[in-house]
């Protein structure tokens, strides 16, 4: 998978979950500030990922992913 | 005004049933009853079935008989599960869904008593409790707000106990454990509630199972005389607060302890 098809996959996901529109997905929008995602949000968000990527992240590995950028470059270092 | 009323989250009843209005109507949302093959698991699967929900039931020592309910209803289901066995409850939950759909009710009933002094307590016969009626509680939990979460709806019931407040001697164990779900469905109905999922506690004093049935004639006698009302209770009186707590009509309570109880707990 390329990076711009994975990073559809992963807006798609984002989108469906944070319930916002496609162009607020971008690698810069910050979780709590831009997308008013709360924490059981962002813990959905992986759980959505994790099942559509098939990979699993730990609790730990979150630490400090605060935008979207952060949470998609640690989705493709695990594919 | 329009906006006090927005700002205290107060609706009006048409707009509070809205959530799947055809599913609520229809009453035939999905249910799993853990301990649902007796006493007050087996009263709660009965009534919901009754009420026309589809049920599963989790059963270990005796697979629930008949599985078919009264006309009009569905039959249950019925899936082995030993609670304290993670792959258990996994597994049946991947056969409940498979069979009904994703469990949008759960009612954690399944529970042990093995009582004796706390100078004789085991770490086995503490472990065996609260592996069973709280750990397994716990495992239960996570697997089916997953879903709850996804679907925007949940309706979550742990059978406490009215010792878990009131403390009983040689139950330090079954105390403690009944005593931690009060905490843990607490905490669960702050997490979750934002997601229209609510997790409450019914809180039963003497009920007529199994469970009280071990006990001497005096020790029963005993207890029952501290109960204001006078008598036991039948499993199908603690069924009908959980079918309650369950209910479409009770989605603006969460967190709550609910005894059914005679009054035995009274002030505590």
């Amino acid at each position: 998978m390329d990076n711009e098809a994975a990073f559809d996959k992963f807006k798609s996901c984002a989108v469906e979950v944070l319930q916002v529109p496609a162009e607020k997905i971008t690698l810069e929008a910050k979780f709590s500030d831009d997308l008013e995602a709360d924490s059981l949000e962002v813990v959905e968000l992986v759980m959505a990922l994790e099942e559509a990527f098939g990979i699993t992240v730990e609790e730990s590995e979150l630490d400090g992913v605060a935008t979207i950028g952060q949470a998609f470059d640690l989705v493709t270092s695990k594919l | 005004m329009g906006e006090r009323r927005v700002a205290l989250g107060i609706v009006s009843s048409t707009e509070s049933a809205s959530e799947s209005p055809a599913k609520a109507e229809r009453n035939e949302r999905v249910a799993l009853v853990t301990g649902g093959s007796r006493g007050i698991g087996l009263a709660c699967a009965r009534r919901l079935q009754r009420d026309g929900y589809r049920v599963a039931v989790t059963w270990r020592t005796d697979r629930p008989s008949p599985l078919v309910g009264p006309a009009g209803t569905h039959p249950l289901v019925a899936v082995a599960c030993d609670v304290t066995a993670p792959g258990d409850i996994e597994r049946a939950f991947d056969e409940i869904e498979a069979e009904l759909g994703a469990v949008e009710i759960l009612v954690c009933a399944a529970g042990v008593t093995d009582d004796t002094l706390l100078l004789r307590m085991s770490d086995e016969r503490w472990s065996r409790v609260i592996d069973t009626n709280l750990t397994a509680v716990f495992r239960a939990c996570k697997r089916a707000s997953a879903k709850m979460v996804r679907a925007r709806f949940g309706r979550i019931v742990l059978i406490s106990s009215v010792v878990a407040m009131l403390g009983s001697a040689g139950q330090t164990n079954y105390a403690a454990s009944k005593a931690g779900l009060i905490g843990f469905a607490r905490s669960l109905a702050r997490e979750l509630a934002g997601r229209n999922i609510t997790c409450n506690v019914v809180a039963p004093g003497l009920v007529t199972t199994d469970m009280i049935a071990a006990l001497s004639p005096e020790r029963l006698e005993a207890l029952t005389t501290a109960v204001p009302l006078g008598r036991a209770a039948a499993p199908e009186e603690v069924a009908a607060a959980v079918a309650f707590l369950v209910s479409d009509e009770a989605a603006y309570i969460t967190g709550c302890v609910l005894p059914v109880d005679g009054g035995l707990g009274m002030g505590h």
